[in-house]
């Protein structure tokens, strides 16, 4: 809606620009409706192949989605997935490219692995600050992130991931074959091109990331105590629980969702780290995007995994290669994104109130609790 | 004791003896601990931390080279970068004071101050003179700051919440516009933004003629070319001090910040007062922002806060919710910013250039992470207020 509203202020014709993001997001490919709405590139725009790359994306938000979501369970905003997935990528760009030669699947469980880790440190920073000081996680976080960020950069420009063959880029070596994740699904176009690429198996470990969120979070003790410690950490604390050692796990276990987001994209997808990747702007958003997964799909596996096809949705079909710029101009569309993003983060938020006020009488069931206050 | 020891080490008075350094920040930490074992015990600490700090960072200087040093170091430049870049912050923080003290938590000052940095130069672009951008970017600012202020007092959302959404309404609102009135065409770029008529400095020439020599040069280098939001920025930590702690409308918003019933119950409007503090605390911050674009360097790209709305955040807790103490955060973090490009001017740390940019924010990390001692905020704030 609000979406609408800028638009029609700025003079673009709305439905045309939404019938361009839903062509462009090839979710049309269901219902067999090609659009050609590809322009001057030479590689055509087939629903197929967006389809393909709004499940990339779906890959990763889901991931980014599940790290909020799971620090969210316990009462924690963890605005830092930005950081997390950086220090996840840092890790399998690291491994991915100075160990060559192992066998391919080890090659590629070692780098998820480090991934993963790296993540997991990265939060647990934050995790641990908050367990002992009390310090609040969202500066910390928020702080980590930017440290990442700056690190990261300095890694791949003057740093020792610097490729040495690319002059003075600031990109870093391609990883290994051997670390990359084996594409699923491609297509074929004009003989032999594969590009843009296929959709890689990384969507499996999303998918599977689903099924163990929701399994850790209502199956094992660990998923009941970090609940519990979400819901009132007093009464938690009377009942015998640690609430620091819960802080610091669901930050730990929070960052290593992110960490392994940020595996996903460079084994499957980029292979190589450049600085799309570690700027502060563009492209390195995806982890925010996660706050907003996280949010719309509160907290639950199902949820996130809507709200990350739609997101993901959102994002394929705005992306500069889809939009005809007759009808809109792709590099407003990211701004667009964003501002439709901020405007759902702000009425979810909300949203309590709103349906009580719709509702009058109809039991509601409350959000996970917040305790903590800055 | 901490601070003499790292001061003797660095120009204009260098010290090169290791010992120097090593015996005062020494006689430095015996002090702390003696008065931790007295039972002051954050002054103690405090006092190890400074002690121990000024031995490292002394010796690790003895060891640079002198060159090294005076490229760094150079105290004018120091300090006239630190002003700069405190400005911003003591704007966001300030403002941010309002609005806790009035118990709402304000996450979303990045958000407010990148609106007065792009309404701020948009506005200097359509009137052509800094008044009218500053005047646009500070009603952005709390228009945005309004949003905030509805969802979280009206709708009672969690304010953190609400002030990332606001955050992210600010990116998507500025870079928007400013790519289709500013942007390149067929790609994304930020094209030429023309300069933009800035805020006035003012050339303090007669700051040279101030004896002693030396001294009246060093307050020249440092002190010229001031900006007059610099000026207005530094005033206002008096001027809070003075509307918090000593008018009745501060009375009024501290207490809806420790205890709104209370507050309610004496006749207070807890919501009108939370209004008015959070509006308040947008205004200062983009106006913090407007500095950052009309003030500084001119124009405006994408995103150019970078954080410091945290950082101010972060400044506020550090200060403890008081304008001197934020005043002093305000200034570590600025001089930490201010550090920043000067070690970049080390050949031999070139490389490390980005990491440095780092610095600020590795501060703000230990400083929140409380090294220095632990505050208190006020007791209310973060919950929402439901009127009964």
């Amino acid at each position: 809606m609000g979406g609408l509203v800028v638009l029609v202020i700025s003079h673009k014709n709305p439905l045309e620009t939404y019938r361009e993001i839903f062509n462009g997001s090839g979710l049309n490919w269901f219902g067999s409706f090609c659009s050609s709405s590809g322009t001057a590139t030479s590689i055509p725009c087939t629903a197929t192949s967006n389809l393909q790359q709004t499940l990339i994306q779906f890959t990763v938000l889901v991931l980014t989605g599940l790290a909020v979501a799971f620090a969210f369970r316990c009462g924690m905003f963890n605005i830092g997935g930005q950081g997390q997935y950086i220090a996840g990528t840092v890790a399998a760009i690291w491994l991915g490219t100075s160990l060559s030669g192992l066998p391919a699947p080890i090659h590629v469980l070692l780098c998820i692995a480090a991934a993963t880790l790296a993540g997991a440190l990265w939060a647990g920073i934050a995790g641990f600050l908050k367990a002992t000081v009390g310090a609040h996680e969202v500066i910390t976080t928020i702080m980590l992130n930017y440290i990442a960020i700056w690190g990261a950069t300095y890694l791949i420009n003057g740093g020792p991931l610097q490729d040495p063959n690319g002059g003075a880029a600031p990109i870093s070596r391609q990883i290994d074959p051997g670390a990359q994740l084996p594409v699923i699904w491609d297509q074929d176009l004009n003989g032999g091109i594969h590009l843009p690429q296929g959709l890689h198996m990384g969507v499996f470990i999303a998918l599977g990331a689903l099924v163990l969120y929701w399994a850790v979070i209502n199956r094992t003790t660990l998923g009941y105590s970090v609940r519990a410690v979400g819901f009132n950490p007093e009464a938690a604390r009377y009942g015998g629980i640690s609430v620091s050692r819960n802080y610091f796990l669901a930050m730990a276990i929070s960052g290593a969702f992110a960490g392994l987001a940020g595996s996903m994209d460079i084994l499957g997808w980029v292979h190589r780290l450049d600085t799309t990747y570690t700027s502060a702007t563009g492209y390195s958003q995806i982890a925010f995007i996660g706050i907003a997964v996280a949010l719309l799909g509160r907290n639950t596996a199902v949820g996130v995994f809507l709200a990350a096809m739609l997101f993901a949705a959102l994002k394929t079909g705005t992306s500069t290669r889809n939009l005809d710029p007759n009808v809109f101009r792709p590099e407003l569309a990211n701004n667009l994104t964003q501002l439709i993003q901020g405007l759902i983060v702000l009425f979810v938020g909300a949203d309590v109130l709103i349906l009580y006020l719709w509702t009058k009488g109809k039991k509601l069931r409350l959000p996970t609790g917040r305790g903590s206050r800055i | 004791m901490g601070v003499f020891a790292l001061w003797i080490v660095l120009p204009p008075v260098v010290v090169r003896s290791i010992a120097a350094p090593l015996l005062i920040g020494g006689v430095g930490v015996a002090l702390g601990a003696w008065a931790i074992r007295d039972g002051a015990r954050r002054a103690g600490w405090g006092a190890v931390a400074s002690g121990l700090i000024g031995m490292i960072g002394g010796v690790f200087i003895t060891r640079a080279s002198a060159d090294n040093l005076t490229a760094v170091v150079t105290w004018s430049t120091l300090v006239s970068l630190t002003l700069t870049f405190t400005t911003p912050l003591l704007f966001a923080s300030l403002g941010g004071m309002f609005s806790e003290r009035s118990g709402v938590v304000n996450i979303g000052l990045e958000g407010m101050m990148l609106m007065g940095a792009f309404f701020g130069a948009w506005g200097a672009d359509k009137t052509n003179g800094w008044v009218g951008g500053l005047a646009i970017g500070i009603l952005a600012g709390a228009l945005l700051a309004l949003v905030h202020a509805y969802f979280s007092i009206h709708l009672r959302t969690d304010q953190i919440i609400s002030g990332t959404a606001v955050n992210f309404l600010a990116f998507g609102i500025t870079g928007y516009i400013f790519n289709d009135i500013w942007g390149g065409s067929g790609g994304i770029s930020s094209g030429g933004v023309p300069p933009l008529p800035g805020v006035p400095t003012f050339s303090l020439g007669f700051l040279d003629s101030i004896p002693p020599q030396a001294l009246g040069t060093f307050l020249h280098d440092s002190l010229a070319d001031i900006s007059l939001l610099t000026l207005v920025a530094f005033a206002l930590v008096p001027i809070t001090y003075v509307v918090m702690f000593r008018t009745a409308l501060g009375l009024r918003i501290r207490s809806c910040g420790e205890h709104p019933r209370a507050a309610d119950t004496v006749g207070i409007d807890v919501y009108a007062v939370r209004y008015g503090s959070v509006v308040t605390s947008g205004a200062l911050a983009a106006a913090g922002g407007a500095f950052l674009s009309i003030g500084y360097v001119n124009s405006f790209s994408e995103q150019m806060t970078a954080g410091r709305g945290y950082i101010a955040l972060a400044a506020l807790i550090f200060g403890n919710w008081r304008p001197v103490g934020v005043l002093g955060a305000t200034l570590m973090f600025g001089f930490a910013s201010a550090l920043s490009p000067q070690l970049e001017n080390v050949d031999a740390w070139a490389k490390y250039g980005q990491l440095f940019q780092a610095l600020p924010y590795l501060l703000t990390l230990i400083a929140v992470a409380g090294v220095i001692g632990r505050s208190t905020p006020p007791a209310a704030v973060g919950r929402p207020y439901k009127k009964q």
